[in-house]
């Protein structure tokens, strides 16, 4: 599609270009400094509105550079949350100067752009450009606090990490581009079909996983997320430990199955030459989820513990992609809903926790549940779904992934290391609870109530029941997931 | 009527966990009285409900005849039902639920710390706990499994006594542990069945033609391992019992009830519901394995309870002896001789309800004693804080002081160790007639169990009540009117059972013949 016609399928990504810019001028006028976020918020309605008109839309747009079609749509809808949610919750963190404001918005806004644009690309160029749209940004987030030595450090880790494995998917990418003389993800599948092999696809696959598998923190590539995340200001990390994830799946999934499948789409049944990646991903996932497990359960600062957790998690997420199919994807896709909703609640509570006592350790949460009952409350709700017991959505992530394994029959002792993990996660996620429930009666806690800040209170608790009620009943969020499971060209 | 039940039995306790937020706005959170009350309330309707459930309990009927059978769809998208139904096997254990539960409430009467938390959680507990017997579809019954977990894993951690942290944390993590093969053996059953069903009725065909080789076993072999590592931490079955004591000792003595009296038979209970009809082929091959494990658990409880000086440990150890009876008597299934089979099972399911009925009562005078003595020392260990107490008998002669609490424990030791003309006398007995008609030897090791379960309840009650009257206790009053309340119904039901047991049998021997013909025609 030419560029001009392009534009119509292109507005919530312009109306997101707009916010950023009125946010930028608007803090230069004094009076109108508060209006910062009022507007973000507003864009971000108008970003969802549009996206919600958008739906089921399928186009290839601005020279076949991206793409809008229902998969990228499902993404994009994460991205926003997430970034409406952490946005509303940075403006009330001790964490985020008030006077750095506009700076934080703006370049979170601009990450947010650029997993618009990665959930989308299906051009090489446009892969590479997209990813570092939101590493970039996100570097400088990371060390938002500026007099903080473990935010500056946190920041300079996560930029040798970042350009590190951004040249190794560069050269995977290269490679790719070196057979087929194309940089559209298409052609680059047809020219693999008829002058590739086996050896090429294994080499360009793994230095391409790399590039991702640093993105979303999948092991061995996860050496930066503890030191990030505890660096980072708390929002920050919420932010970071959904939104790149997510587009790193997005991206991942939309790779695999274009370039590495027979038929270069999602109902695809084979890999490309036979390829055997399924195993590759197996394996990964389970060193990712034991790792990210094992590693947890002797922190003893909240951020850590949740930064190891979340890369167990992607572990458990890897196990979609180690069988082919739409089934396998679309609990991938099930899983990320629910993870979204957990994750933002618990780091809500977590901000909450920062914000009034200022306690980074699991030990600062002690008697929290006397100060404030209702919020400890939500809290355990949230870690059950983390652990992914019943009654919450996160165990049914948990059964459709284990799902998938035995719908194809395969990788039984994969899904017994996941089982065994799920277990030892409890473990670290119920020394949370521990703390902010029980008490020995020789010690001194304070129980003074808490006040809550009624934004966050109900916010929080909004993504918690979310978890409740996806538990409940889950068919409309899997018949959507479902409906999303579309590539443009389909 | 009919049809709604059952999802009252499970929902009602749900619905008054709710209404306590509202009530503690009112009246406040830390005024134990209206909790109590809507507790004691709803668990009174529910065992009202069981008993009418009960009187109009046709055992003859098939579930899928009974009137009180709901199947609705829940998510069409897995095949999951809310499919819930009640036979001669979950009829006892909803009976002895609702009767628990609703006696526990009295028992936790003088709860003073957190009410609202306690006896909402309580509500939810008992939720999950008929739920468990109640489902008939895999799925659902899983989830009422699991839902029961955090519920006690608070009962215990936030009421129980000084290792309550770590006892809650020991059981989460055993039983969460046991579980977690549950589900991947549920998974195994609903994708290898053919069509893809959660139904456990539905499932009894289809099961059994599951025809796949998976690491060079079969696979149904691992399923019912799966399925087995699941229930017997929660039975618990020798080696997986090491949770159970410290639970039962760290938990509040009504929160120790309702773990020995209901808790350890959903594991029993699954066995029969689920991995029996499933799997019948299995079970021949496993029910040597089973008996072992049975009469190993009889000597090893036993012997670990002659050994201990709390009198809450050495019941809690007692009910794993206990439970080696009902694994017994479930090995003896596969027994060919006439009427072994039927012995053997019918002894179990019997067992399952008095151990129920009689570990209740153990646990609640244990209770009475503790609430005025603060401590259960038959002997103080002998590196006790107070070193002029070490070594030397916690009580002694309090059978002078306090005579009709001396009686309900003589009565309630007596249950324990299986007197004749009480219930257990008659569930232990069919265990071993059964038992020994299918494996003879392991049988007759198994009857020493008898007589150390005699040691010691016989030296626990000699040292604690006999003997002069240690005059730390000489101010001692008997029983209160509450006390006398709870126990005085256990102790009829105990005692009219071992008198008269028919009412038991008939209620479970229909469905029990059926599970019987189901297994007996694998071989």
């Amino acid at each position: 599609m030419s560029n001009y016609l392009s534009i119509a399928h292109y507005i919530p990504e312009l109306i997101l270009v707009l916010i950023i810019l009125s946010v930028i001028i608007v803090d230069l006028v004094p009076n109108l400094k508060n209006f910062k976020f009022p507007i973000t918020f507003l864009g971000l309605g108008f970003v969802a509105l549009s996206l919600f008109l958008s739906h089921g839309e399928k186009a290839s747009i601005f020279m076949d550079l991206i793409v809008v079609d229902p998969f990228s749509h499902f993404f994009k809808w994460i991205f926003i949350i997430s970034t409406f949610s952490v946005i509303l919750i940075s403006r009330y963190s001790v964490e985020v100067d008030e006077e750095n404001h506009v700076e934080y918005i703006s370049l979170m806004l601009m990450i947010l752009l650029g997993l618009f644009l990665m959930a989308s690309s299906v051009n090489i160029l446009m892969i590479y450009l997209a990813v570092e749209l939101v590493s970039i940004p996100s570097y400088i987030l990371a060390g938002m606090k500026k007099n903080d030595r473990a935010s500056n450090e946190a920041s300079l880790k996560y930029v040798i990490f970042g350009s590190f494995a951004s040249g190794l998917m560069l050269f995977g990418l290269s490679w790719l581009y070196g057979v087929s003389g194309s940089t559209n993800i298409i052609e680059i599948h047809n020219a693999l079909l008829t002058n590739g092999n086996p050896l090429l696809v294994y080499i360009s696959l793994l230095f391409i996983l790399v590039g991702f598998g640093y993105k979303i923190s999948m092991a061995p590539f996860h050496y930066w997320t503890p030191d990030v995340y505890e660096g980072s200001p708390t929002p920050v990390t919420a932010f970071f430990s959904i939104g790149p994830k997510a587009a790193g799946f997005a991206i991942l999934i939309r790779i695999i199955y274009t370039i590495f499948t027979d038929n270069g789409g999602l109902n695809a049944a084979t890999s490309l030459y036979d390829v055997n990646w399924t195993l590759i991903f197996a394996v990964l996932a389970a060193i990712t989820m034991t790792v990210g497990n094992f590693l947890a359960l002797h922190q003893e600062n909240v951020k850590r513990l949740l930064a190891f957790s979340s890369i167990s998690h992607v572990g458990f997420m890897l196990i979609g992609l180690s069988v082919i199919g739409t089934e396998a994807l679309s609990a991938v896709l099930f899983y990320l809903v629910v993870y979204l909703f957990m994750t933002l609640s618990a780091f809500y509570i977590a901000i909450f926790v920062k914000n009034k006592l200022d306690a980074d350790t699991i030990d600062g949460w002690s008697g929290l549940a006397k100060r404030n009952p209702f919020i400890s409350a939500f809290m355990v709700i949230s870690l059950v779904s983390l652990a992914g017991l019943p009654p919450t959505a996160g165990f049914v992530g948990k059964f459709y992934l284990l799902a998938v394994l035995f719908r194809a029959k395969t990788f039984y002792w994969l899904a017994i290391v996941a089982i065994l993990n799920s277990v030892v996660s409890l473990y670290y996620y119920f020394k949370i609870v521990k703390s902010m429930y029980f008490i020995n009666e020789s010690d001194e806690v304070n129980i003074t109530p808490l006040e809550v800040n009624p934004y966050i209170k109900w916010t929080a608790v909004l993504f918690s029941a979310q978890t409740i009620l996806f538990y409940l009943y889950w068919t409309p969020l899997i018949e959507f997931i479902n409906r999303s499971l579309v590539f443009w060209n389909s | 009527m009919d049809s709604i039940i059952l999802t009252l039995l499970i929902f009602l306790p749900v619905f008054g966990a709710v209404i306590m937020l509202p009530a503690s706005k009112m009246y406040g959170k830390d005024n134990p009285n209206i909790f109590k009350w809507i507790a004691l309330v709803i668990t009174g309707i529910q065992l009202l409900l069981a008993i009418i459930l009960y009187a109009g309990f046709d055992p003859s009927l098939s579930i899928s005849a009974s009137p009180y059978t709901v199947q609705v769809d829940w998510i069409k998208h897995f095949n999951i039902q809310y499919f819930v139904g009640v036979d001669g096997l979950s009829m006892p254990m909803v009976l002895l639920t609702a009767l628990l539960s609703f006696l526990s409430i009295g028992i936790s009467w003088n709860i003073t710390k957190q009410p609202l938390g306690y006896f909402s959680l309580f509500l939810l507990l008992d939720a999950g706990m008929m739920g468990v017997f109640l489902s008939l579809d895999f799925f659902l019954f899983y989830v009422f499994w699991e839902v029961m977990l955090l519920p006690m894993y608070f009962l215990i951690g936030m009421w129980g006594g000084p290792k309550r942290h770590y006892a809650a944390i020991k059981f989460f993590l055993f039983t969460l542990f046991g579980s977690v093969f549950m589900l991947l053996g549920m998974l195994a059953l609903y994708f290898y069945s053919d069509p893809h069903t959660f139904n456990l009725i539905t499932l009894i065909q289809t099961a059994s033609t599951i025809d796949v080789d998976l690491w060079g076993m079969d696979m149904r072999y691992l399923i019912w391992l799966a399925l087995f590592i699941g229930f017997a931490i929660k039975v618990p079955v020798f080696p997986f019992h090491t949770w159970l004591p410290l639970a039962h000792v760290e938990a509040p003595t009504a929160i120790s009830v309702i773990l020995a009296g209901v808790l350890l038979k959903m594991g029993t209970y699954g066995l029969l519901r689920i991995s029996y009809p499933l799997l019948p082929g299995e079970v021949i091959n496993f029910a040597y394995i089973l008996a072992f494990l049975g009469v190993v658990n009889i000597l090893w409880g036993a012997v670990n309870a002659i050994a201990q000086i709390d009198m809450k440990k050495m019941i809690a150890y007692s009910s794993v002896s206990h439970m080696g009876y009902v694994l017994l008597g479930m090995a003896a299934v596969v027994s060919t001789n006439d009427g072994g089979a039927q012995a053997g099972l019918n002894g179990a399911v019997m067992q399952m309800f008095n151990h129920g009925t009689i570990t209740a009562m153990l646990f609640m005078l244990v209770g009475v004693i503790y609430e005025k003595a603060h401590h259960r020392w038959i002997f103080y260990p002998d590196d006790y804080e107070d070193s002029s107490l070490a070594g030397k008998p916690g009580f002694g002669g309090i059978g002078s002081q306090m005579p009709v609490f001396t009686a309900f424990v003589a009565f309630a030791f007596f249950a324990g160790l299986g007197l004749p003309a009480l219930s257990g006398f008659i569930s232990e007995a069919l265990c071993f007639i059964g038992g020994f008609s299918a494996f003879r030897t392991l049988t007759i090791i198994g009857t020493l169990g008898i007589l150390l379960n005699a040691i010691y309840f016989l030296r626990a009650y000699q040292h604690v009540f006999l003997g002069p009257l240690n005059e730390k206790y000489k101010d001692y009053s008997d029983m209160s009117k509450l006390d006398l309340a709870i126990v005085i119904p256990l102790a009829f039901i105990v005692l009219f059972l071992g008198v008269y047991p028919a009412p038991l049998v008939n209620m479970i021997a229909p469905s029990l013949d059926n599970l019987i013909q189901t297994i007996q025609s694998a071989f």
